[in-house]
């Protein structure tokens, strides 16, 4: 065989690779879109209108404002933005309150055996049945649904980060404690950094809580946001848009996650790269 | 180099250790009555059984640990907790280095806390590596690196401290042969160049008898010692020649004699 053969024989065989491991990768959703696409059509039912129908609906709601706000049409910010803002102000809360909370209980042992209990105890309430009770305390505006969120989804975060900082490897404790590094020191550059992967995968089951809980607390008492509008759409019959809002959730949950771990690769390269290496020796 | 010549220390004892006792219960005492000094530039091995507290020992000296008894003084002063001048060595190397920092970062991290400058930091840093070797690994992480490569990390943040005293607890044992016998020379150099006093903890006889001025034997416990041999090979000590000489073998064979127990039944 010439080398020139040889060369597009392995081009050939590249560019198969890699629509092999398209394939693998995105084939079962698009047959399913395809599949779902196919029963609506046949099935002509109301209550299950085909994708196509879906995204041209979704467009329309989303998607048809004027060029000078990127054609973002007002749905965007009585609903998705609300949204959106709620998730992340619950989630952000959940971990400003979680991480130094778990630190604090995760170095001390008094302290953790003191809590234990009651904070599991406290994690076997379910976020949504506390709905009412926040409602009578704090109304039914974004701090109720934030505060509900944040309550929910605290808890893997502070589980995991209590867990995380018990655990850190006494050698490396021993190791910062004999070349006399101050206590802040050891918290902030061994403590909290061997935690950390720990910490993160608290954090981002959490945040799949936190868009859970979103929705929940705006099925309730609410008057704007993805939740209501589904809902909403619902009542009015309105069936293609409530499809509408339960893709965008879906999408929006992908989307969150996928940013995490773009952002936990970013902070936590190391770990994984040290684990890899590890597991290959 | 140094020619072979006089002991390199000067006589007078930094770190000194009287009647140390410990149990980490009551009935299971793990060192008693350990007496013994270690001066300034020496280079002094501990050898004995296994579980006779080696590693305790050592733990207490760097005030990791605190004793159920006795006094140990480092530089005229009773240890309370880790003190100042002190440098560690462990022996799990992969552990006791930071994995989310860079070997630079690891050798730094100590002198932060430390009144120096920046410029003076970064001088250090680079000083170290280049003892032990590892000029331009600095950007490099530790678990990129060898086990020899990564022990050798560790020296260089205990020599960037620029400690009084260095404490090494079993640094070779993780490591293979010829990187052990770089390892031994490299840390003989090292209290030549900076004069530093070396105590390590060790389970290999040879390794205890070629690298030190004097080799404490500690008994079974509850540990007492039972010997402390002075080696006066000369020095440059050499992997090969030193080993083959009759004076190492006769100081081996005592050595291991001692240390020597009965199989358990």
């Amino acid at each position: 065989m010439s080398t020139e053969e040889l060369t597009v024989q392995r081009a050939a065989s590249h560019a198969l690779g890699a629509l092999q491991s398209f394939v693998v990768r995105y084939g079962l959703g698009i047959a399913l879109v395809i599949a779902w696409e196919y029963a609506a059509r046949r099935a002509g039912s109301i209550f299950f209108p085909p994708p196509s129908e879906i995204l041209h609906r979704a467009a329309v709601l989303w998607l048809s404002g004027p060029p000078s706000r990127l054609f973002l049409s007002d749905g965007v910010f009585q609903d998705v933005l609300p949204s959106l803002l709620r998730v992340l102000g619950g989630w952000a809360l959940a971990v400003a309150v979680g991480v130094p909370l778990g630190v604090l209980i995760g170095r001390s042992r008094s302290l953790s055996d003191f809590v234990n209990s009651t904070l599991q105890f406290l994690r076997a309430i379910p976020g949504p049945a506390l709905i009412p009770v926040f409602i009578i305390l704090l109304g039914t505006e974004s701090t109720m649904r934030v505060t509900l969120i944040a309550f929910g989804s605290v808890w893997p975060i502070l589980l995991n980060t209590i867990e995380g900082t018990r655990t850190v490897d006494p050698l490396q404790l021993d190791t910062a404690q004999a070349f006399r590094l101050p206590r802040y020191a050891r918290l902030w550059r061994v403590v909290l950094p061997a935690a950390m992967p720990k910490i993160f995968a608290g954090m981002r089951v959490s945040l799949s809580l936190a868009v859970i809980l979103m929705v929940v607390s705006e099925l309730v008492a609410s008057t704007s946001g993805i939740g209501y509008r589904i809902q909403n759409a619902q009542i009015m019959f309105l069936l293609t848009d409530m499809w509408c809002g339960i893709i965008l959730l879906a999408l929006l949950g992908y989307t969150l996650n996928w940013l995490f771990l773009k952002f936990e690769d970013r902070v936590l390269g190391w770990h994984r790269s040290a684990r890899g290496r590890t597991a290959a020796s | 180099m140094r020619a072979a010549g006089p002991p390199r220390h000067n006589g007078a004892a930094v770190l000194t250790v009287e009647n140390l006792h410990h149990a980490y219960t009551p009935g299971q005492v793990v060192t008693s009555h350990v007496t013994f000094d270690v001066k300034a530039g020496e280079i002094v091995s501990i050898v004995g059984p296994s579980g006779c507290g080696k590693t305790t020992l050592l733990k207490a000296l760097a005030g990791l640990l605190k004793p159920t008894g006795g006094t140990i003084k480092f530089q005229g002063k009773v240890v309370q907790g880790v003190p100042d001048g002190l440098a560690m060595v462990f022996q799990e190397y992969g552990r006791s280095l930071l994995p989310w920092a860079t070997v630079n970062g690891n050798i730094e991290l100590p002198l932060r806390y430390q009144s120096i400058t920046p410029d003076e930091c970064r001088r250090r840093v680079a000083e170290s590596l280049q003892a032990v070797d590892l000029s331009g690994f600095g950007e490099r992480y530790p678990w990129q690196l060898s086990g020899g490569m990564q022990q050798r990390v560790a020296i260089a943040r205990a020599l960037a401290y620029q400690p009084k005293l260095l404490l090494m607890d079993e640094p070779f044992a993780s490591v293979d042969a010829q990187t052990r016998a770089d390892l031994e020379d490299l840390v003989a150099a090292v209290r030549d160049r900076y004069g530093i006093t070396i105590v390590l903890v060790t389970h290999d006889i040879d390794e205890s008898v070629y690298l030190s001025d004097r080799v404490i034997v500690l008994s079974r416990p509850p540990s007492t010692v039972l010997a402390q041999i002075d080696i006066d090979l000369s020095r440059p000590r050499d992997q090969i020649k030193t080993k083959a000489m009759q004076q190492f073998v006769e100081k081996r064979t005592a050595i291991a004699q001692m240390i020597k127990r009965p199989i358990a039944g």
